[in-house]
């Protein structure tokens, strides 16, 4: 008889080298490019921000963890840095210290822990953190430091609007297209490569893709969510271009400036809160870039990709409880 | 562009550790443990009682039904006593012991390593000496393969597949069948194509075995219509349904046989099984078994006799090194962990794989962050998290309106989770509730 007691569980006996860990940690460096983008031109604040919204998206999990739930610490699966990056990229870098805190503790006590943790949420919490801050602080939240390149210097600095902002501005003014975007202060280049007003990762498109790529490479996401974001903002906003080309902006200023290339690659794409099947990204994807539109050029805000995406978040359960995959040998229904 | 199949599936390490190893036969067993059924379907009855004689080659087990296996005796000597012993999934099942003296077989059975080409039965002929020889599926399914061969009224087919893609990791048994015994494999499907009275045969090899693909085309230009398919390395390309997508792009309907798109899939090893059942009168008694695994001495391809105890082919490799974890019959993919070594090899043991301690440990399972990696790699299109979900709150009637029936086990969405979920565990359990549902509604 063998005395050396054998283990017995069900096949499979392997499973390939990927974790949860590694998928976070693997977008977080494809966060990388926009971040060092956004210390080149927002200098120090950049990582002040950061700083302060990685610890207190850590905080408040560890802290949940440890004495409400009172669960194994979840801290290394990495999802909670990943937030808090996430929460930084989505605001201002001369946002006060205790309003990103109260980000974060919505950001993870209420959009994360309250549904039980990583995988269980609906909706995605650095957006629903950024989005309770930009109601509850709409002048904070609002005000956007002039970039200035690699001025590490601590000094208030001039403050102005964002693109999306200038362009809301002048045409509810009645100001022909045309004539905003002369009076712009930066050109379709800098939008490119981030030299504008906005959120700290947002700025550059150009990063963001690299990052995006990045991520397809490594299979974290798949190239079907940005895309239908991209190709329905583009239709929409270029037939209301095609209509009017002096009351709507063109698709490629849609496209490059605000929130639209961080939200499609980085939180759209969040897998917790999207849907499975690519006929069901597709929609999801559509539905965001509709919504966006809509809100930026008939709603109150400039700009609205973060609602957009919490709203299509709400259909997710429903996208993939009516997007299946095709069965194997499904018999074709009979007519 | 290799074929394969389009939808799904993973690739896990290949570890074919003992491709290049030959096939190295096994010293007799002093006591055989040959469990009565070996097969799936209807159980077997025995034949012999405590105290016969029996040589090698006599049945000593008498197929119970149609869908029924004969078993005979590997070895010759003496029944020891006919008892309930455990099996590879930890059932205690009627098995008949007999303590070897010599190794006398059975008149009228060709010993001989001649190679008979000309095929003179007759295709009734074909059909009941591969049933008399108690040939069943030896790629691990154990389906008899006579009731394969016996095509209903109404039905036809016009290919018979033989699956020589071992698409399980580790495993090399039919790769060194198919380099060894090229010749017996070609025949062999010419025996199931006369049999069949089909005139088409494909061989479907997996791309990691080159040597395999190259010496089976030369050869096969002897043989009348049997084509050599290279196939891209891609679990579980072995399973029938994916084997006959990859080759035919036809796809089996959910819940029926490759039959109605007419074909008849066969493992290369039953094919040398048939060879040597039509030609050589020689029952299946014995099978090549490969033992492996990183932490074994010398990973081998060993012909045992059925009912030999695992422990003496790892005895053969080496023994069972210190920090064994587990022993798998099969392998890593879909293979059964046993809880004793002491259990026999039968019919359908394609291998024996030794996992240490380390490569033994399941991950601990976190939360499903829905990355819909199970869907994607899941061959038959199911939602293996979805499954799982319902499993755990028992609802079958759901689980049975979401295919949960079509399920091959190949355990691909279990392998790739990165939560470490064991999906496949919760599907078992689904399964096993619907069918007994399906089965009580039959009543």
């Amino acid at each position: 008889m063998n005395t050396n007691k054998l283990i017995v569980s069900q096949s499979p006996h392997v499973s390939d080298k990927n974790s949860v860990q590694k998928i976070m940690y693997t977008v977080l460096i494809a966060l990388i490019p926009a971040f060092l983008v956004s210390v080149y031109f927002f200098g120090l604040d950049a990582i002040r921000v950061q700083v302060i919204a990685i610890a207190s998206c850590i905080l408040v999990e560890w802290a949940i963890q440890k004495f409400l739930i009172k669960g194994n610490n979840t801290i290394p699966d990495g999802s909670a840095i990943l937030t808090g990056v996430l929460l930084a990229f989505n605001v201002p870098s001369n946002l006060p210290w205790w309003i990103i805190v109260i980000g974060a503790i919505v950001a993870i006590g209420i959009g994360k822990m309250s549904f039980g943790g990583l995988g269980k949420n609906p909706f995605n919490p650095a957006l629903v953190g950024r989005v309770f801050m930009l109601i509850s602080f709409p002048v904070q939240m609002t005000s956007w430091p002039k970039v200035q390149v690699l001025n590490f210097a601590m000094t208030d600095a001039e403050t102005g609007a964002t693109p999306l902002a200038i362009m809301k501005e002048g045409i509810s003014n009645g100001e022909p297209v045309s004539q905003i975007m002369n009076s712009m202060p930066t050109s379709y280049a800098d939008w490119l490569t981030g030299e504008m007003g906005g959120s700290l990762g947002e700025i550059s498109a150009l990063a963001l893709i690299i990052g995006g790529i990045y991520l397809v490479w490594k299979k974290v996401i798949t190239i079907h969510t940005p895309l239908a974001i991209f190709g329905s903002i583009a239709l929409f906003t270029g037939i209301l271009y095609l209509i009017d080309p002096q009351s709507f902006a063109d698709p490629a200023f849609h496209l490059l400036t605000g929130g639209v290339m961080l939200g499609a690659i980085y939180m759209a794409t969040d897998m917790v809160t999207s849907p499975m099947v690519p006929k069901g990204m597709w929609i999801y994807g559509i539905g965001i870039g509709v919504i966006t539109v809509l809100i930026r050029v008939w709603g109150a805000y400039p700009e609205g990709v973060s609602f957009a995406i919490l709203i299509m978040n709400a259909f997710v359960p429903l996208i993939n409880r009516s997007m299946k995959p095709k069965l194997f040998g499904e018999k074709k229904k009979e007519k | 562009m290799l074929k394969t199949f389009p939808k799904g599936g993973v690739h896990p390490e290949e570890n074919k550790l003992s491709a290049g190893n030959g096939i190295k036969k096994m010293p007799l067993p002093k006591q055989v443990i040959v469990p009565v059924s070996q097969h799936i379907g209807a159980p077997a009855q025995a034949v012999v009682k405590r105290g016969d004689k029996v040589k090698t080659g006599t049945l000593i087990a008498k197929a119970g039904g149609f869908v029924s296996s004969n078993a005979h005796s590997p070895v010759s000597g003496k029944v020891k006593k006919i008892d309930n012993m455990m099996d590879a999934a930890g059932f205690k099942k009627p098995c008949i012991i007999i303590d070897t003296e010599e190794d006398e077989w059975e008149e009228g059975i060709d010993t001989s390593n001649d190679l008979i080409k000309d095929i003179n039965a007759t295709s009734d002929e074909i059909r009941n000496k591969i049933a008399d020889a108690g040939i069943v599926g030896l790629g691990g399914a154990t389906f008899p393969t006579h009731v394969k061969l016996s095509i209903p009224d109404g039905k036809s087919i016009d290919h018979i597949i033989i699956n020589g893609a071992e698409c399980e990791p580790y495993l090399t048994s039919d790769h060194r069948v198919m380099l060894e015994k090229g010749h017996q494999i070609l025949i062999g499907t010419q025996l199931l194509m006369k049999a069949t009275g089909v005139s088409k045969a494909i061989i479907g090899i997996e791309n990691n075995k080159r040597d395999a693909i190259e010496f089976l085309t030369n050869i096969a230009k002897e043989y009348d219509g049997i084509h050599i398919q290279p196939l891209k390395v891609q679990y579980p390309q072995g399973g029938e349904k994916q084997l006959i997508k990859a080759l035919l792009n036809r796809e089996v309907p959910s819940g029926g046989l490759p039959l109605d798109i007419g074909c008849v899939v066969q493992n290369v090893g039953t094919t040398v099984a048939v060879y040597e059942a039509v030609q050589k009168n020689k029952p299946l008694i014995e099978r090549v078994v490969c033992v492996t695994g990183k932490s074994v001495k010398e990973p081998c391809n060993l012909v045992a006799r059925i009912g030999t105890p695992l422990s003496e082919l790892i005895e053969e490799v080496g023994g069972l090194p210190e920090d064994t974890g587990k022993v798998i019959s099969g392998g890593p993919m879909m293979g059964k962990a046993v809880s004793t070594t002491d259990i026999p090899v039968t019919k359908g043991t394609s291998g024996i794989t030794i996992f240490n301690k380390i490569e033994s440990k399941r991950g601990v399972a976190t939360n499903c962050i829905r990355c819909a990696r199970c869907l994607s790699v899941c061959p038959v299109g199911l939602e293996p998290y979805h499954l799982k979900n319902i499993s755990e709150n028992e609802d079958w009637e759901m689980l049975e309106q979401e295919h949960v029936m079509d399920c091959i086990e190949c355990g691909s969405c279990s392998y790739t989770c990165p939560a470490n979920v064991p999906l496949l565990d919760y599907v078992r359990l689904g399964k096993a509730n619907v069918s007994q549902i399906i089965r009580s509604r039959k009543k």
